[in-house]
């Protein structure tokens, strides 16, 4: 294998000795990879080899791009997000990353992002959310800021470059989407036992502890959807409320046209081992509720996140994959003993009052969508 | 903007609007492709100040002097007094021959057989040389092109090579097959202008020329109005800064290209005067470019793929072939498409697409019209006509309606309610027809 000077994951510089990248914890050695391998490319749609600029010269397919299926993982968190089978490029985003806090503890980071499909450049709009929110986060858990506030910051953070976008100087398309750039958001800190969601739009957060039969999967998140609105303001029952076209029509996301901006956090402390996911709509929408999304977790996704990612984002594309798909998976695994359990309180999300002033979505068990 | 030096060729921008989302199993993709090309120093259509063309640039002027020319004898001298006018357009630099058009061709200057070039002293000779413009014989139309061609050859080094032709009558004097042959013979040789003075002249006849010579039509009903005519001409050849150039369609495999037309300024179906370039591609021709902006519609048939899919539906590029075979990319542009099960998406008409219809279609109204009136069928004269009239005003091409508004009285614009005018002037109704191809741009 050739001398690497550059991680070829974040092209962060690296020494002749490394064996991990510094910044975002890639392998550098090992068996080589198809990565590796010289191949000469080919079109998947007609086999041809004369390639240019992202298209076929023969058909004229679009090649794959490297949005199209992208994996990630580092200590403590693994993501995949792929285009699926029925848009023409993903819109998804995510981060991953590790953050060292003042003390020393580790603290691991996910976010999530879904474009809006019916704004302009919602690809751009999600990865540009991604890439702040993640940096805001970093910065500061290593600044040692409490993880309810450091969430608010990052989907401020996140907010603001996004809005940016609608101001970039990049001409409107005629006939086109001209909503400003626009992306749903959710993101995980698990730092000290402690794991603070915060999230705008429909992108979720699931609980799925490693024994489901003596605790139940929990879905986090409460949708900012026409759907959820009528069902928390008692103006339809949930069945009547999402079986209406308008169901997923979103109330909430961030962009230049997001009015009252109205971010959600919420934090818990689990007491048992599970993973926690975060994800688009393109892997809920195949299994809503949390007791039928944690059937196709993989009973090992607490050791083996970065399979159990891959085996939710391949559940939806074989599902349809009518939408981009996008998963991270954070293992959990409370550092805490047995005599501290409360039953009552057994993998209960717990608004934290202190830090959470605004944590004011109830949070409620997840039914199955069947019966 | 004044320059003394032959700037370099114009930079060309491309600009794609379509809708590529299509619904599963759509195959048909149409896009407007705007090209604008931007030079230094040069002054487009405007009046020409100190911009300097140099040497590059050669005109030859033909005027006709088929005996009508004599009836009325204003026509004669008004285009005597226009070929004046046109010389003192042009720069020094500028190559540059006077024919006399008949049934035969004559070179009234310099009348050697080649061109002149246009300084002090050859400028006051061609003037003198006017005198010998003199109506007497027919119209052979070929034979005024091929002399035009063998003048421009004559006279190697110049790359953009312009010529007007200005008659009063039918080409009588010989059969369309002539005139084809010396058409086919001058295609890509030179660009040409052609005007009809009077009424006499058959519309179609010069379109077909001006078509296959990338050059405009026009009518100048009144002599006196030429010479106004011919100095605009002129400052746009001048404005010419680059020769040849061609819109080159790359297709995927199994595509079909179903047209490509110039949308505007003026309504031209070029999708017949394809020559093939390479592999999937053809080029296409669009003449000389000085300072100026160019839309085209492109439509193409593409196979269908699965929803989710995108395919590049056409690679359109303006190219400038080189003199060694090699040609030079000027200019890019993508056509997409993208299959999509969103209904909004694929369902949305492309506000530029619908208009250059819209504008094409009015051009065949207006043409349909004025044949069925030709006809005698007054009723699908007027039908065609108001379907015209309706174009026009949601358009907003107020140039053609007014044209319109001199052969039909309009009752209801907007529903395209119209009454044959009566008494319509031959020369109304001649303009209407030849300026029916030109359109207007999407309203902002
Ligand atoms: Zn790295
Ligand atoms: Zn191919």
């Amino acid at each position: 294998m050739p001398q690497q000077t550059e991680c070829p994951t974040c092209a962060e510089p690296l020494g002749p000795q490394d064996a991990f990248c510094g910044a975002c914890g890639t392998a550098l050695t090992g068996p080589p990879t198809l990565r590796d391998l010289p191949v000469v490319p080919s079109c998947p749609n007609c086999g041809s080899t004369e390639l240019a600029d992202g298209w076929c010269q023969r058909c004229g397919h679009a090649q794959p791009r490297e949005r199209d299926h992208q994996e990630h993982e580092v200590t403590g968190v693994a993501a995949v997000s792929d285009r699926g089978l029925r848009h023409h490029r993903n819109e998804d985003a995510f981060g991953v990353a590790g953050a060292e806090c003042p003390d020393g503890a580790p603290a691991v980071i996910a976010v999530v992002c879904d474009g809006v499909s019916s704004s302009a450049r919602p690809d751009e709009a999600s990865a540009t959310a991604v890439t702040a929110a993640t940096d805001s986060l970093v910065a500061a858990l290593k600044a040692g800021r409490d993880p309810g506030q450091a969430m608010h910051e990052a989907i401020g953070a996140a907010n603001r470059a996004v809005t940016a976008l609608a101001h970039d100087g990049t001409p409107a398309e005629p006939g086109r989407h001209n909503n400003a750039p626009a992306c749903t958001y959710v993101s995980a800190i698990s730092a000290g036992g402690l794991v603070t969601i915060g999230w705008v739009g429909d992108t979720r957060a699931y609980w799925i502890p490693d024994d489901r039969e003596s605790a139940e999967p929990y879905r986090l998140t409460e949708d900012d959807s026409w759907a959820a609105r009528m069902v928390a303001a008692k103006l339809m029952d949930e069945a009547e409320a999402y079986a209406d076209p308008r169901a997923h029509a979103i109330t909430g996301w961030l962009g230049a046209d997001a009015e009252d901006l109205d971010p959600h956090t919420v934090s818990f402390t689990p007491h048992v081992p599970g993973v926690l996911l975060i994800c688009t709509d393109g892997l809920w929408n195949y299994a809503e509720a949390a007791t039928d999304l944690a059937f196709f977790v993989r009973a090992d996704a607490r050791t083996e996140p970065l399979a159990a990612a891959r085996a939710l984002v391949t559940f939806a594309v074989e599902r349809g994959g009518h939408d981009n798909i996008t998963v991270a998976v954070l293992p959990i695994d409370p550092q805490v003993s047995p005599a501290d359990h409360d039953d009552t309180l057994l993998d209960v999300p717990l608004p934290r009052a202190a830090a959470d002033t605004d944590a004011t979505v109830p949070l409620r068990r997840a039914e199955p969508a069947a019966n | 903007m004044a320059s003394l030096s032959k700037p370099d060729a114009p930079r060309f921008d491309v600009d794609v609007f379509q809708n590529e989302y299509l619904a599963q199993g759509a195959r048909e993709v149409n896009a407007i492709v705007t090209v604008t090309a931007t030079g230094g120093g040069t002054s487009g259509g405007r009046p020409l100040g100190a911009a300097a063309p140099g040497p590059g640039t050669a005109v030859v002027l033909v005027i006709d002097c088929s005996g009508s020319m004599e009836h009325p004898n204003t026509k004669m001298r008004n285009a005597r007094e226009a070929t004046a006018a046109a010389i003192d357009t042009l720069p020094d630099g500028v190559a540059f021959a006077v024919v006399a058009g008949t049934n035969r061709a004559e070179d009234v200057f310099p009348g050697n057989g080649t061109l002149a070039v246009l300084d002090p002293y050859t400028r006051i000779h061609a003037k003198e040389a006017l005198h010998r413009l003199k109506p007497s014989g027919g119209t052979s139309i070929s034979t005024w092109i091929d002399r035009a061609r063998k003048l421009f050859d004559a006279h190697p080094g110049t790359t953009i090579r312009h010529a007007v032709l200005l008659t009063d009558g039918r080409n009588e004097h010989e059969t369309p097959a002539d005139l084809q042959r010396a058409l086919d013979a001058a295609t890509g040789a030179f660009t040409a202008d052609c005007r009809g003075v009077g009424t006499d002249w058959e519309v179609a006849e010069l379109r077909r020329i001006s078509s296959a010579l990338l050059g405009t039509v026009d009518i100048v009903a009144e002599p006196s109005g030429l010479a106004e005519d011919f100095r605009a001409m002129m400052a746009t050849a001048i404005g010419k800064q680059v020769a040849d150039v061609a819109l080159r369609v790359w297709t995927p495999a199994n595509a079909r290209v179903k047209f490509v037309k110039q949308a505007a300024p003026a309504v031209e179906d070029l999708t017949e005067r394809r020559t093939e370039a390479g592999p999937r591609a053809g080029d296409y021709p669009t003449g000389s470019w000085g300072d100026e902006s160019r839309d085209y519609h492109v439509c193409v048939e593409v196979p269908a793929a699965a929803v989710g899919n995108e395919m590049l539906a056409a690679r359109i590029s303006l190219v400038l072939p080189g003199p060694d075979g090699t040609t030079e990319v000027l200019g890019q542009g993508l056509v997409r498409a993208v299959w999509t099960d969103d209904l909004a998406s694929s369902t949305r008409i492309n506000p530029q697409v619908a208009h250059y219809t819209g504008q094409a279609e009015l051009a065949e109204s207006i043409r349909d019209g004025l044949e069925a009136h030709r006809a005698g069928d007054l009723d699908r004269a007027t039908a065609r006509l108001g379907a015209a009239v309706r174009l026009a005003h949601a358009s907003g091409n107020e140039g053609t309606l007014k044209l319109l508004r001199k052969v039909v009285d309009v009752v209801d614009a907007r529903e395209g309610t119209v009454r044959f005018r009566k008494n319509v002037s031959e020369a109304d109704s001649m303009t209407l027809e030849t300026r029916s191809t030109k359109t207007v741009r999407v309203k902002k």
